[in-house]
C-alpha cells in the first residue's frame, strides 16, 4: 500500500508567485524555514499559514505559480508542510523549481474540477493515480531523468548523491 | 539547444542536458552561493561563464540588503568572477546586452524570470530557479525540455503613439498569461524591421508574462547596427572581434520549420492598451479606462526603462507640470547618461519628476517608491500582481512610458494625444 492521505486547500487560476511569497521579502527571508512558513500565501489566503498542517496538499486551477522565478514560492510551501501541489497546469519556472527543490507537483485538471477545501484525497505515486470519493484519477508520470531528481529530494541532494558515488 | 547540448538535432519534447554559455544571477547570488556551498564542489566550474549584476535593491535600502551585497562581492572575489557589475551600472538584462556579454546565437540561463529578454538579439535565453543556477555553477550543466515554437508574424506599422508595450499587452490579453507556457515564441514578418532596438526588447522581455520559456527574433540590420554602436562604447578594446564572433554564431529560422501555433498581427490594428489590476492579462484598451484616477507613476525596469522610453516621457512632460508624483529610474547607467546628454533628464526634473539610480527600483516592492494602501500606480513595468509594489490593496496599471507620463500630467489614465495644452 503506497497510498498516502491528504487534506485539501483549494485555490483558483493564475495564482502568482507574488501572492504565494511576497517580493518584499525575497532578499531578507531566504532559508529560515519558520519565517518562510509564516509568510506562505500571505496575500492570497491569510488563514493558510496558521492553519496548514503537515501533509496537506494544495489543489489549484490553471497556471499555478506564474511570475517571478523566486524559489521561496516553492520553499515556503515545503516549510509550511505542504506535501504536493496538484493543479490544472503550472507555470514553467515554478514547475522546474518544485522538481528541483523536491516538492511534488501533479498536473491533473480532472481532479481539480472535483475537490474543494477540506476534502481528503489519496495519492498513489507508484501507480500515478489519485483517489477521491471512490474514483481514481490518473496523472502523467514524470520523465525518468526528472523523476530521479524528485526521488533524491531535489537537484542539490541529487548532485550530492552523485558526487558521493564517484 | 542542439549546439549547447552537443547533439546534431533536437526535437520538441526531448529532455536534453545543455551547457549554457552565460549564467545570470543578481542580488539573489548570495542565496545561490549558500545553496552552492551545500555541494561538494569548492570551485565554480566555469567562472568565466557567470555574470552577476547588483540591481534589485541598489543602493541597498537597509543594512540587511547591504550585507547581502557584501556577501556577493566576497563570493565574486573568491571565485574570480570577471563579469561582475556593481550597484548603479543597471538592470542585469540591459547591462548584459550593452556589455556584449551575450549576443546572437548564444545561450543564457538566468535566475530571473525575465531572462527571456535576450531573444531580441537572437539569443536563446530562459529563466530558471536558484537551486538550478547553483547546480550549473557546480557542474556547468542543466536539464531542459526542448520547447514547441509559437510563431508570431508581425506585419505593417504602428499608428502614431502606439508601441511594442501596447502590442505585448494586447497579445497577453488575447492569448492569456499562460498562452505560451513551456513554449518558444518567435517573432518574424516584415513588421519587425521597423521596430527600434529598445522597443524590440519589450517584446521578448514580456513574453515571460505569457508563460514562454524563451522568445526570439532573428538578428537583422537594426540588431547589428545597435551592437556595433554599443560595443564600440562598452568594449573599445575588442568590439570588432566580439561583433565578428556574434556574426559567426547568429542563428536563423529554418525554412519550412514546424510551428505548433501561428498567429498573425497587423501592427496598424493595435491601439494603446493597459493591463488592469491584478493580472497582466486583465487587459483593456486605454480608451475604456481613461478616466481612472492615479496617485503615482513609475517609468523604468528591464521592460521600459531605456533611452527611447525616457525620451518618450520627456517629450510629453516638456514645458508641463506634473499633477502626480512620477518616479523615473533608468534601466542602466548608459541610458541615464544618454538621457542626461539629450536633455531628457532636465525635462523630467523641471516637470517635477524624481530620478532614481539605475536598477529595478520599486518594481518588486523593495524600495524607491513602494505603494501605500489604496494607492493607484500607472507603471511601465511588466507585472501588476497584488502586492507587487508594496501593499496588497494598492493597484497597478501597466502601460507604455508615454501613457505613464501623460497620466501623471493629467492625474488620470490618458492617451498623450488627449492632453490639453
Amino acid at each position: 500500500m503506497t497510498r498516502t492521505r491528504h487534506r485539501v486547500w483549494k485555490y483558483g487560476d493564475n495564482v502568482n508567485t507574488d501572492v504565494i511569497f511576497p517580493g518584499k521579502y525575497t532578499y531578507t527571508i531566504e532559508t529560515d524555514t519558520a519565517q518562510l512558513a509564516r509568510h506562505a500565501l500571505e496575500d492570497l489566503d491569510p488563514s493558510f499559514a496558521s492553519a496548514a498542517q503537515r501533509g496537506d496538499v494544495i489543489v489549484a486551477g490553471r497556471n499555478w505559480g506564474n511570475g517571478s522565478s523566486r524559489e521561496q514560492a516553492v520553499k515556503c510551501l515545503i516549510a509550511a508542510g505542504v506535501h504536493a501541489v496538484i493543479a490544472s497546469s503550472f507555470a514553467r519556472i515554478y514547475y522546474r523549481n518544485a522538481i528541483n527543490s523536491g516538492l511534488l507537483v501533479i498536473t491533473c485538471p480532472e481532479l481539480v474540477a472535483q475537490v474543494e477545501t477540506g476534502d481528503e484525497i489519496e495519492i498513489d505515486l507508484d501507480a500515478a493515480q489519485m483517489h477521491y470519493s471512490g474514483r481514481a484519477y490518473s496523472f502523467p508520470p514524470l520523465p525518468e531523468q526528472v523523476r530521479e531528481i524528485v526521488d533524491a529530494g531535489g537537484i542539490i541532494p541529487y548532485l550530492r548523491a552523485k558526487a558521493r558515488e564517484q | 539547444m542542439a549546439r549547447a547540448s552537443q547533439r546534431n538535432r533536437v526535437k520538441p519534447g526531448d529532455i536534453v542536458v545543455i551547457e549554457p554559455e552565460i549564467v545570470l544571477s543578481h542580488d539573489n547570488s548570495a542565496a545561490i552561493a549558500a545553496i552552492f556551498q551545500q555541494l561538494p564542489h569548492d570551485r565554480v566550474k566555469y567562472p568565466e561563464r557567470l555574470a552577476i549584476t547588483l540591481d534589485h535593491a541598489v543602493p541597498p535600502p537597509t543594512a540587511k540588503h547591504a550585507r547581502n551585497h557584501a556577501r556577493i562581492r566576497e563570493f565574486v572575489r573568491q571565485q574570480g568572477i570577471a563579469n561582475f557589475f556593481e550597484v548603479g551600472r543597471g538592470i542585469c538584462h540591459q547591462v548584459l546586452c550593452e556589455e556584449g556579454i551575450i549576443g546572437p546565437g548564444m545561450t543564457l540561463l538566468g535566475a530571473d524570470s525575465h531572462s527571456t529578454h535576450y531573444g531580441w538579439l537572437g539569443a536563446f535565453s530562459a529563466g530558471i530557479g536558484r537551486s538550478e543556477v547553483a547546480a550549473i555553477w557546480a557542474t556547468g550543466q542543466l536539464w531542459l525540455r526542448v520547447p514547441e515554437t509559437m510563431r508570431i508574424e508581425l506585419t505593417g506599422k504602428f499608428e502614431t503613439g502606439v508601441t511594442t508595450k501596447d502590442l505585448t499587452i494586447s497579445m497577453i490579453g488575447r492569448l492569456s498569461s499562460d498562452g505560451a507556457t513551456y513554449m518558444a515564441v518567435e517573432f518574424d514578418g516584415d513588421g519587425v524591421a521597423g521596430l527600434s532596438p529598445d522597443s524590440r526588447a519589450v517584446l521578448t522581455n514580456m513574453m515571460a508574462e505569457m508563460g514562454a520559456k524563451n522568445a526570439c527574433m532573428a538578428p537583422d540590420e537594426v540588431t547589428w547596427r545597435w551592437l556595433s554602436e554599443t560595443l564600440r562604447r562598452t568594449r573599445p578594446e575588442d568590439h570588432v572581434d566580439r561583433l565578428g564572433f556574434f556574426r559567426g554564431r547568429a542563428l536563423f529560422p529554418d525554412s519550412g520549420a514546424d510551428y505548433a501555433l501561428h498567429h498573425h498581427i497587423d501592427l496598424s490594428e493595435i491601439e494603446p492598451m493597459v493591463s488592469c489590476p491584478h493580472n497582466v492579462d486583465n487587459v483593456q484598451p486605454l480608451s475604456a479606462v481613461a478616466t481612472r484616477a492615479v496617485d503615482v507613476g513609475f517609468i523604468g525596469t528591464c521592460t521600459n526603462g531605456r533611452l527611447e522610453d525616457l525620451a518618450a516621457a520627456a517629450k510629453i512632460v516638456r514645458g508641463r507640470r506634473l499633477r502626480r508624483r512620477l518616479i523615473v529610474i533608468p534601466a542602466s547607467s548608459m541610458a541615464l547618461r544618454d538621457a542626461a546628454d539629450a536633455g531628457y533628464i532636465a525635462d523630467l526634473i523641471e516637470a517635477g519628476a524624481t530620478i532614481g539610480s539605475p536598477g529595478c527600483g520599486p518594481c518588486m516592492g523593495v524600495h524607491q517608491g513602494v505603494l501605500a494602501p489604496g494607492e493607484v500606480c500607472v507603471s511601465s513595468a511588466n507585472r501588476n500582481f497584488r502586492g507587487r509594489m508594496g501593499e496588497p490593496d494598492a493597484e497597478i496599471y501597466l502601460a507604455s512610458p508615454a501613457v505613464v507620463a501623460a497620466s501623471c500630467v493629467a492625474g488620470h489614465l490618458i492617451h498623450p494625444a488627449d492632453l490639453s495644452i
